[in-house]
């Protein structure tokens, strides 16, 4: 019994310390699971999943915080793949509603903006060129479509545009059950 | 000039009605012109032209409307003399039924040529990089259909990478008799056009692939090439099976090479064009003349008149149809192209361009309405006829799981999109639409991903910006603090404090006045 | 002018499941009739009661499941595995069991899994394997053949058997029925007796028992046919039972008194209805050509190793469920070489 106790312990102590040499000698620096997590959002910087932008999101991911189906920009092709990444289930994801909007830019309509700057600092990509006193304008290539720029502006002229579908970004359709019904469609 | 026989084969493929007969028996029709030439801007593959003309400029039969605003791009010509009424959106033949910028010319009836670049005497003389200059200027490309710039694929890079010119004369879909007709009446200009191309890329041979249910135009390019003198060309009639005209199979058919997986045929040392390309080149060389009209098939039993015609760019097709004697009854479809690759055309109302080789007005006889689609029974006929050798069966699985990762593990952009598979699975499955459902949703992926790499690089280097701001102003603010900590003493503290003193009595001062003054106007 | 707009290509060709599955029940016929030639109408009885059983079954499950009866059930696989299995059945098998067989391989070993299409293991084999290991005793319980026994039950015998389970007044089960070739041939082989000795008996014909051997062929006829149509491949049941024959042959050389000669396997039980109509069931089969190929050799083989040192007599079925399981890693192992690949780039 001695003798049994006596191994186990023994055991014990060498794997620990394999362990703890293991933990110091191959440390990662910074957090990988972040990092990967990070890399599968969209990037709009939105804050609708009320963390402030992606990374912070993808941190909270990473320590268990925060559930993976929160990013309605993201929709549920970026759920599925969290869900793969880290072994989770997927979930259905908390606001069904924004998850099905189609892609917008802003667009600032330029008689009536003042020149207030408030909605450049708003932008987290830079994607709105100007200064003060000066006209304001949304680069479209850059703007991600997070919003965030609507609500400060003081003259409410910011608006939302969906993007359109060109002959060069379509999409074929999924192929439903009776063909003629989805060409159609 | 020996004939060869084929050295390669390639996996599957089908027998098909070939459904020539309907349209190869006559001419090559000339047309009258419409009263609008819509030009789209985006006839090629690659970046969309620019144009070079303004509203209400008159413009002249082969003048440049728009030009080349890329490496990969092609530039367009005017096919008749007259004025651009609009630079605008219009349908534009596409699956999508979408709109895209055309110009559009009213002809003035004039046909008036403009200045044409004068023809190369001897194109021997030139050098490579000028003949591709001319064939770009001319706004040359692909004709069998793909549209890829022909300056751009006969561009090898200054050396002889290629050893094998290989020119696409099968014409494998059915119904489709555009480049038959075409060897038929203009084989000898294709042979010039070929002995130029050879010339600029510097192959040591060429081989041309006919299919051989084209005796008629077999004979005709035979008797071309012998009339030429060129004994570097040969004729190679390959059996009837389609898709012999795919690119790939068409290699492999002739050289026994196979294109690799991601890569050109220029990685074999191997270059292929279509028949109807090398007269363009000819046409643009020899007679300095631009690409502005090519021969289109028009068949189908929903067309009364069937035959092939000689169509200016920008026609629309609701006149071409017309010209073809019309619709026979209401057509169940209007294809762009042939039975098994070709797209369905939403309206008539779009179009004549640079890739349309074929229109198939089919009844409802020739193009059943497609059956519903049952389950996979996993029978694997569509893998017995695949010519790349693929495994529809497992990519339809993963399509329809909308797993993007393992479909592209079974090599999804290897497939030609030949349709060979759908037409021969006995669940009615429509898989070439699941396999460009796939690519297009692959694309769409890999596009938001990129713009979401920069996205977040932006948002990095905004987080930065506003940071080292924040630093720079924390350190201002305890450069000032430091700087009035050093300052000697209490006098500028005691005047300090005596302005302060004198500033508060005289606010105090003026609150009393004005207190009174108050009282008194109250008071009345 | 507006038209309709569907995806290329635009023409298919004449195939279609109920086409398909037409074939199989056309090929099938040849060997039903010998079958019921040779054994009575208790075959036919079977087969009645099964596809009856299978049609209704599949029919409820999809109502259950809420997916279209009609245009599902016109593709006849429900009364194709009926068919199979039915044929697979001794003739004088009590009704209920005809029907729980059936019942459990469209319920259970079909439908459950999505359908057509999607089960891992074939239907018909699923459900005799089912009744073989659940009812020992009736499931091995054969009448002899009609060469042998000289005349067959009248179809109000076989029904009343197969509706009451007791055989008919003033017989017993001794007396009408008989063991198959194989049964005999593994009982007497395990007595120690010689194959010589064994074939002495005047039950054996050139191959295969009297009236059995026969069998066999109208099947092959059928299965023929099919390949002629392209409704089957040839690898499949070519692998199989040259697999077979391969292995029986090797077997029969090193000793031919304790192992029958190779046409024997060939011509008894299932194997030439296994080789042409089970293991080319192309939802639970491998799908890749190569795979096919190997699927079937490997079947073939497992039916011999079976047969000779297994349990049961007869071993198609149980070869062919393990090589169901096995076929979704034979074809990643066999994917074909991809136009334009090097050879090493696959799987």
């Amino acid at each position: 019994m001695i003798a049994a106790v006596a191994t186990i312990a023994g055991l014990a102590t060498v794997f620990g310390l394999i362990l703890g040499y293991s933990a110091i000698r191959f440390r990662v620096e910074g957090d990988p699971i972040a990092d990967q997590i990070d890399a599968l959002l969209p990037q709009t910087q939105c804050g609708q999943c009320s963390f402030a932008g992606c990374r912070p999101y993808a941190e909270a991911i990473a320590s268990g915080e925060a559930e993976i189906n929160r990013c309605p920009p993201g929709g549920e092709t970026t759920m599925i793949a969290l869900a793969e990444l880290l072994g989770r289930d997927p979930v259905p994801l908390d606001d069904e509603a924004a998850a099905e909007k189609p892609k917008s830019v802003a667009y600032i309509v330029e008689a009536e903006c003042i020149g207030c700057t408030l909605c450049i600092q708003a932008c987290p990509v830079d994607a709105i060129m100007g200064a003060a006193k000066q006209m304001h304008t949304v680069i479209i290539d850059e703007c991600t479509g997070c919003e965030l720029c609507v609500p400060p502006c003081p003259v409410e002229c910011i608006h939302m545009h969906p993007l359109e579908a060109t002959p060069q970004t379509w999409k074929w359709p999924f192929p439903t059950r009776t063909r003629t019904e989805a060409a159609n469609g | 000039m020996a004939e060869q026989r084929t050295i390669g084969t390639f996996h599957g493929g089908l027998h098909l009605d070939d459904h020539k007969a309907e349209s190869c028996q006559k001419p090559i029709r000339e047309l009258p012109l419409p009263d609008r030439l819509m030009l789209p801007l985006h006839q090629h593959i690659g970046r969309n032209a620019e144009p070079v003309v303004r509203l209400n400029e008159m413009v002249r039969k082969g003048q440049m409307v728009a030009r080349a605003s890329d490496y990969v791009s092609a530039s367009i010509h005017a096919p008749t003399s007259g004025r651009v009424i609009e630079i605008g959106d219009l349908p534009i033949p596409h699956p999508s039924g979408l709109s895209d910028t055309c110009i559009v010319i009213e002809p003035d009836g004039e046909d008036s040529w403009a200045d044409l670049p004068l023809p190369v005497s001897d194109f021997r003389a030139e050098t490579p990089a000028d003949l591709r200059e001319r064939i770009r200027s001319a706004g040359i490309v692909g004709l069998g259909g793909a549209a890829f710039p022909t300056a751009v694929k006969v561009n090898t890079g200054g050396e002889s990478l290629i050893e094998i010119l290989i020119i696409n004369a099968a014409e494998c879909e059915p119904y489709i008799t555009c480049d038959d007709v075409l060897m038929r009446e203009r084989a000898h200009d294709i042979v010039d056009g070929i002995t130029i191309v050879r010339h600029i890329i510097g192959a040591r041979e060429c081989l041309i692939g006919i299919e051989d249910n084209k005796p008629e135009a077999a004979d005709a390019m035979r008797k071309a090439i012998e009339e030429r003198g060129d004994d570097k060309t040969t004729l190679v009639v390959v059996p009837t099976l389609y898709p012999s005209g795919g690119e790939k199979q068409l290699i492999k058919l002739l050289t026994g090479r196979e294109v690799p997986s991601h890569g050109l045929p220029a990685d074999i040392g191997v270059l292929c064009q279509n028949v109807a390309t090398t007269a363009a080149v000819a046409d643009a060389i020899l007679r300095g003349i631009p690409l502005i009209e090519r021969v289109v098939t028009v068949t189908g039993q929903g067309v009364r008149e069937p035959g092939n015609f000689r169509v200016v760019f920008g026609t629309p097709i609701k006149f071409l149809i017309a010209q073809a004697g019309g619709y026979s009854e209401h057509p169940h479809e209007l294809l762009l192209g042939g039975p098994m690759m070709g797209f369905a055309l939403q309206s008539d109302e779009v179009p004549v361009t640079k890739a349309t080789n074929c229109l198939l007005a089919v009844s409802e006889q020739e193009a059943p309405k497609p059956e519903p689609e049952r389950p996979c029974i996993r029978c694997g006929e569509c893998a017995k006829v695949c010519p790349a050798n693929l495994l529809p069966q497992q990519m339809f699985w993963y399509a329809r799981a909308h797993d993007f990762d393992k479909i592209q593990e079974y090599h999804l952009f290897d497939c030609i999109e030949c349709g060979c598979c759908a037409y021969v699975c006995p669940s009615h499955i429509p898989l070439v639409h699941y396999y460009r459902y796939a690519k297009t949703e692959i694309w769409t992926l890999e596009r938001e991903r990129r713009k979401s790499d920069i996205a977040r690089r932006r948002h990095d280097a905004r987080q930065a910006r506003l940071q080292r701001l924040e630093h720079e102003r924390k350190a201002r603010l305890r450069k000032k603090k430091e700087a009035l900590d050093k300052k000697p003493g209490g006098n500028a503290d005691a005047s300090k404090k005596a302005a302060i003193q004198a500033a508060m009595k005289r606010v105090a001062a003026k609150k009393a006045a004005q207190q009174a003054e108050t009282q008194t106007s109250g008071g009345e | 002018m507006q038209f309709v707009t569907n995806c290329s290509p635009h023409v298919i060709g004449p195939q279609s499941v109920t086409r398909v599955m037409g074939l199989v029940l056309l090929a099938l016929l040849p060997g039903t009739i010998a079958m019921v030639w040779y054994f009575g109408w208790g075959v036919l009885v079977n087969i009645v009661i099964a596809s009856l059983t299978a049609v209704t079954a599949e029919a409820a499950v999809l109502r259950l499941r809420r997916r279209p009866v009609q245009k599902t059930l016109v593709d006849l696989s429900a009364v194709v595995t009926a068919s199979l299995l039915a044929l697979a059945l001794p003739p004088l098998l009590p009704w209920w069991q005809t029907v729980l067989g059936t019942a459990f391989a469209i319920v259970i070993a079909k439908q459950l899994f999505g359908g057509i299409g999607f089960n891992p293991f074939n239907p018909a084999m699923a459900g005799y394997v089912l009744l073989l290991v659940s009812f020992p005793v009736t499931m091995t319980r054969w009448l002899p053949p009609e060469v042998i026994s000289g005349d067959t039950l009248t179809l109000a015998e076989s029904l009343h058997i197969i509706f009451s389970g007791t055989p008919p007044l003033g017989q017993d089960w001794d007396a009408i029925s008989s063991a198959t070739p194989l049964d005999q041939m593994r009982t007497e082989l395990s007595q120690n007796r010689m194959i010589s000795e064994i074939r002495q008996n005047p039950l054996w014909g050139d191959f295969g028992g009297r009236g059995w051997e026969w069998i066999g062929n109208w099947f092959l006829l059928g299965g023929l046919f099919l390949i002629w149509q392209r409704v089957i491949g040839w690898r499949s049941p070519v692998s199989m039972l040259g697999a077979m024959l391969l292995v029986a042959g090797l077997f029969w050389a090193m000793d031919p008194e304790t192992h029958p000669f190779p046409a024997f396997h060939l011509f008894s039980g299932g194997a030439i209805l296994g080789a042409f109509f089970i293991a080319t069931d192309p939802v639970s089969a491998s799908t890749t050509l190569r795979g096919q190929l190997v699927y079937g050799a490997l079947i073939g083989v497992l039916v011999f190793v079976i047969r000779t040192w297994g349990g049961y007599p007869d071993a198609v079925a149980f070869a062919v469920l393990l090589l169901n399981m096995a076929a979704p890693t034979i074809d990643y192992y066999t994917q074909p070489r991809v136009f334009g690949q090097r050879r090493n780039d696959n799987a």
